[in-house]
Formats: structure tokens, sequence, C-alpha cells
């Protein structure tokens, strides 16, 4: 099933979405793959695989701390698309791919769009590429019917929700409140701003709220008026602390709420 | 030169293919009030003479030229002139820049100032006008570079700077970037990311270069009414590279003019320690512009190597790779080793002591000097003293004891 219809149907039924998140790599790919198929599993909706980068400006220190062992324990695009398809072979959750652009560039953007098809990823989250510099990205995921999810911000203006809108399929990202990722315990009031702005331009692409989401209730208040709730940094936490029975345990209880 | 070819008329976003704004959406309201404040600011009388004149009475300006023919005669027949920005207020180019972003942060009514080091020189010029202008200040300095320029951290914290040392990544220049960009993306409201070079996404490439160019405007107008003459080949160190592009863009239309960019090559072109961009690194996209980079097959960046702090930077700012491309800039490597050696040249030479940094260019001229015709001239740009050095100086060659 694709993204969007996961997404709507959970939305017509009124039930909460969670995205949720996890580096591939991480600690290493086999530990990766069997953490990743564990949240789904436990009850994720769609799955946000991470690439790891030397460079992550978006995330906090969680984050950065996972993909930096990844990347010191060999993580390489080689066997990414291994570790993507033995995770979509397993399950049946959507599964996109959130990398920074530069491994994409490098990588090839239309061959890493074939591979990421190939090994039954629905898309890509492009957390550092905005639609203005994405006119490639743009081309070629049509082409090949992908999902492509760009960030809408609290500091975006109309117009600029507007182009975010137009061009995101999947989902859109909106970014709760202003930072980097990592729970935070006040969810942003801004993070409904945002969400009514992404809803005023009358798009039909869901819109799911990450960043600073770490308990059951902020899950629970974000679907109330989103499509979705995306985690992170509290998943990569639990399995760092618990391994994969403590990060089955926190899905479960974060999908609880319900 | 007619207008539509002119090198100099380019202002972004795009210098050929390099450039653009490749950043999380949760900066571009930040990028694109700072680039409608610049254009506004950059035409309006009154912002003009305010930076004119702190740049007369605060900085200094303008820097003088020096000729130096014993150092000259290191080189072989030709004739070398330094535009001496070392003798700016803080001690090198780097406060041409800080100043005029400073008096945007205040125009765009911020009141916080961040900023990341290398050499420790940016974090100065911008502890500086932190104190002047009366804004808050934190600057991000990778945690290897506090230990190798602990002066500068003392001369920042005296400003009243709050340094933050970087302790993730290879905990140097390209870290501290990061870590500021962290910050601005959680603090957009209140904060200018006052960055220090001529890389980052539109509209800083062009922004600081045109701070600095009036380094080469200076020396360009010095050369043709003291000397008569421009010189055959402008030259400077590269790091990001705003102290070379200051000096080269007021030569970019003068074809007669050679442009040498002397980069860091540490321990030697050959080796994996060096941080040669241009020379050595591929085309990708590292904070939020696109340009030659360091980088591995997976686009993960590559640690660069080098003696001076201010070089040890695995990118470069796009108007360079665009340079290069065009053939109008030539860029070359230089060693920790020759840099050092060129330092003690020109102290023992013309009693002038250079930063480590600039200590590259100056070794450039000394390896590539022989090249050029008897009787020609090179400026170069001197965009930095050493005082701050004088600790990795002093090991180097065994003046405080026999360590090296």
């Amino acid at each position: 099933m694709s993204t969007q219809t996961v997404l709507t149907d959970l939305a017509t039924r009124g039930e909460d979405a969670l995205v949720g998140y996890f580096p591939a790599g991480y600690p290493t790919s086999a530990d990766s793959i069997e953490a990743c198929v564990a949240m789904c599993e436990a009850g994720i909706d769609v799955l946000e695989l991470g690439v790891p980068y030397s460079d992550p400006v978006m995330d906090g220190l969680v984050i950065q701390v996972a993909t930096e062992l990844a990347l010191a324990n060999g993580f390489k695009l080689s066997n990414f698309f291994e570790t993507l398809k033995a995770i979509t072979s397993r399950v049946s959750t959507p599964v996109l791919v959130m990398s920074y652009w530069n491994p994409i560039l490098q990588y090839g953007v239309r061959r890493f769009a074939e591979d990421l098809k190939a090994a039954g990823a629905t898309g890509l989250i492009t957390p550092d590429l905005i639609p203005d510099e994405a006119g490639e990205w743009l081309k070629i995921s049509d082409e090949l019917n992908l999902d492509r999810v760009f960030l809408a911000t609290p500091s975006s203006s109309t117009k600029r929700l507007e182009q975010v809108a137009s061009v995101s399929r999947g989902f859109i990202y909106a970014v709760s409140t202003m930072g980097i990722t990592g729970a935070r315990e006040d969810l942003d009031a801004k993070a409904r701003a945002v969400v009514a702005g992404v809803k005023a331009t009358g798009t039909k692409v869901p819109v799911c709220v990450g960043i600073g989401i770490s308990s059951s209730d902020q899950v629970n208040e974000v679907n109330s008026y989103a499509d979705g709730a995306i985690v992170g940094s509290v998943f990569i936490k639990a399995y760092r602390d618990g391994g994969i029975e403590k990060l089955r345990n926190v899905v479960q209880e974060l999908k609880a709420g319900n | 030169m007619t207008e539509n070819t002119s090198l100099k008329a380019q202002n972004g976003p795009y210098f050929g293919e390099y450039g653009g704004r490749f950043v999380p959406e949760s900066l571009i309201a930040a990028l694109d009030e700072l680039e409608a404040t610049y254009e506004i600011a950059k035409t309006d009388p009154t912002f003009i003479k305010e930076l004119d004149e702190l740049n007369k009475n605060y900085v200094g300006r303008p820097s003088i030229i020096t000729e130096v023919p014993k150092f000259a005669a290191l080189a072989g027949d030709i004739r070398v002139f330094l535009k001496r920005e070392d003798l700016n207020h803080t001690g090198s180019h780097k406060i041409n820049n800080v100043i005029g972003q400073a008096l945007l942060t205040k125009r765009m009514g911020k009141t916080r100032i961040i900023a990341e080091t290398g050499a420790g020189q940016h974090g100065v010029a911008s502890a500086t006008a932190a104190a002047l202008f009366g804004l808050e200040c934190v600057v991000y300095m990778g945690e290897v570079d506090t230990e190798r320029q602990a002066l500068n951290v003392a001369r920042m914290k005296l400003l009243g700077a709050e340094v933050i040392p970087v302790t993730t990544g290879s905990r140097t220049l390209k870290d501290a970037i990061n870590e500021a960009l962290r910050d601005w993306v959680t603090n957009v409201d209140n904060t200018h990311y006052l960055l220090g070079t001529v890389a980052g996404p539109h509209p800083f490439p062009t922004m600081v270069r045109d701070f600095h160019s009036v380094i080469g405007t200076e020396a360009r107008e010095q050369m043709l009414v003291d000397y008569g003459f421009l010189p055959d080949v402008v030259a400077a160190c590269v790091g990001g590279g705003s102290n070379a592009i200051g000096l080269f863009h007021a030569f970019l239309d003068d074809d007669a003019v050679k442009l040498w960019g002397f980069e860091a090559a540490g321990e030697g072109m050959n080796t994996l320690k060096h941080a040669a961009t241009l020379s050595k690194g591929k085309v990708g996209v590292l904070h939020g512009a696109k340009s030659y980079l360091l980088q591995d097959e997976d686009g993960q960046t590559v640690e660069s190597h080098s003696i001076s702090a201010g070089l040890d930077y695995p990118g470069v700012g796009p108007e360079h790779s665009w340079l290069k491309d065009l053939n109008r800039a030539q860029y070359f490597g230089i060693s920790d080793d020759e840099a050092m050696q060129a330092l003690k040249a020109l102290s023992q030479t013309e009693g002038i002591i250079p930063a480590i940094e600039t200590a590259h260019a100056l070794a450039g001229v000394i390896k590539h000097g022989s090249e050029l015709p008897s009787g020609s001239s090179i400026l170069l740009n001197l965009s930095g003293r050493g005082d701050k050095d004088m600790e990795t100086v002093g090991k180097y060659f065994g003046f405080l004891g026999n360590k090296k």
C-alpha cells in the first residue's frame, strides 16, 4: 500500500498514525534490520530509514551519536540497499528513506532512486533539499512514482507552504518547532499553526508532525490535528538502553494511546 | 570586457553550477530576510557611510601595501607586494566581513550572533564586533582548535563571548559550522549566524565576498596610484576562501592579471592528510552550497588536515570552484613544512610575522614565483598576523625547547 493510502485510511478510521525513524547500519547493518522489523511489528505505520551522514545539521545529539557509530562500524551505501531490501521483504509497512542530499548526489540521483525502488522503498525524505533545488529529483521521482517528502516549518511563508504542498507526495513533514531532532517535553504550539497553514493550501497530501515528540500523549495530541506523529530519537534511546525488547515496548507504548 | 562576460558582476545564488541553498527549510525564511536586508543596505547611503566610517576609524582602513624585496629575492627576479590585512584591528582580514554583518544584525533587529571559528580569527573578530555593538555572542570552535589556538579562546572570552568547544565529528572547523547551523535552526528568531567565510548558502558567499572586496579594490587602486601598474599575479591562501576572493574580486575582469590560490597540502598532496579541496576534491554539497569538497565515494565528508587551523576545512566557497573550472584562477597545494619555512623566511627577511594560514601564500610565491618572467610582480594578501600561532611555531622550530 502507498504511504498516502496507509495514512489516509488510518485517518478515516480515526486511528493515530505513528511514523518511526531508525538509522540504517546502527549499530551494524544486521542489527538495524532486526530493529526496524521489530518497530514495524510493534505497530509503527510508516518506517523512516535513515542514511548515516557525516554532517547531519538537522539532527540532535542522540541521532548524531548513533549515525557516527554506524559510520565508524563501516556503513556504506553499497550495502545500504541490501539492508533496505532485507527490511521491506519482511514487513508490509511502507518504508521511506531519509537522507541528506550529498550521499544521494554522489551515488547519482537516478541510480539512487532506481535502487531504492528496486529494494522496495516508497520514496525519499530530504531534510536539506528544498523544492527550489530539487529539479532533478522532482523529475525522476515523477518518472518512477516515488514519494518525496519535503519539510514545512513554522517560519515558512504561505507561498513556500503552497510550494511544499504542491510537490510533496506520501506526506508533508511539518516541523513542530524551530530546532533540530530530539525529544522535548513541551511540544510547541507552533506545530498546530504549521499544520493549519499546510492544510489551508487545500492539499490532500497527509501532514505528519516531527521533532520533539517523545510520549504517547504527544502522539495522541499531534494526531488530533495532523495525520501522523514522527518519532526518532526516543526509539534510538530505547534501543541503545534496552535493545530490541525496550524498542518494541516503547513503540507499543507510543502506539497504545489509541 | 562587455557587461555580459563580466566575472565581477556575478552575484549568486549560483556561480555556474555552484552555490545555491542546500539547507533545511527551517532556515529559508532567515536567509530570505538576510538577503532582502542586505540588498537594501548595500545601496543605502546611511549604511555605506556607517560601514566606511567604521572601516576607517575602527578597523584602520585602508590597509597599506608593503613591498618586500628581500623576501622577493627568494622567489627569483620578481617584485612582491603585500596587502597588509594583518594590520587591521584584531589582526586579520576577518574584521571586514564581521563589521558588515554586525551592522546587518542590528538592522534586522536581532540581538545575538553566533559564529564558527577555526584559527580563532573570525571568532575574535565576531566577539569584537559583538562587544562594540552590544550583541550577545556565542562562538563554536572545534575542540581540537580550542587547544591549538588557546590564545584566541582567551581573547574571545575577554571580549565577553561564550566559546563552546565542539566535540562531535572531527572536532574542527567543519563540525563547528554544523553546530552553529544547529544553533541557528533553533534560535533563528533572535539570532544571526555571522558566517566567517565565502561558503554556506546564498547570500553568504556573495555578501561575505562583497564585504571583503574592499581588500582588492583598495589594493588595485594603490598599485595604480603608488606604483603605476597592475601586478602580473595576485595571490592568497585559500581555506574557505574569503581573503582570496576579497583580493581577487577587483581583478576578475583584468584578464592580464593571473589569480593564484594556495591551499593547504598538509603532509603532502599525495597523502590523505591535506586540505586541498579544489585540487583534490570532487563536486558535492556541504554546509548549504554546491562546491568542490573532500569526500569519499559515498559523499561522506573526509576529514581535512593542516597545521593551520584556518585552512583545515574540507570545503571551499562556490565562487572559487567556478573560477577554477573557468581556468580564471589557478589553485596549488602548499605543505605544512613549505608554509612554516615561508613563515620563518618573511619574519627574518622583512620583520613581518605572518599567520600560518597566510604563510601558505608566501610559500606559494617562493615556489611558483620563479616560473614568472623576470621583472614580474606579485601582489599577495597578507591576510593575518602570526601572534596567535607562536605556540605552534615555537614547537615547530624548537624555540620552546626541543619539541617539534
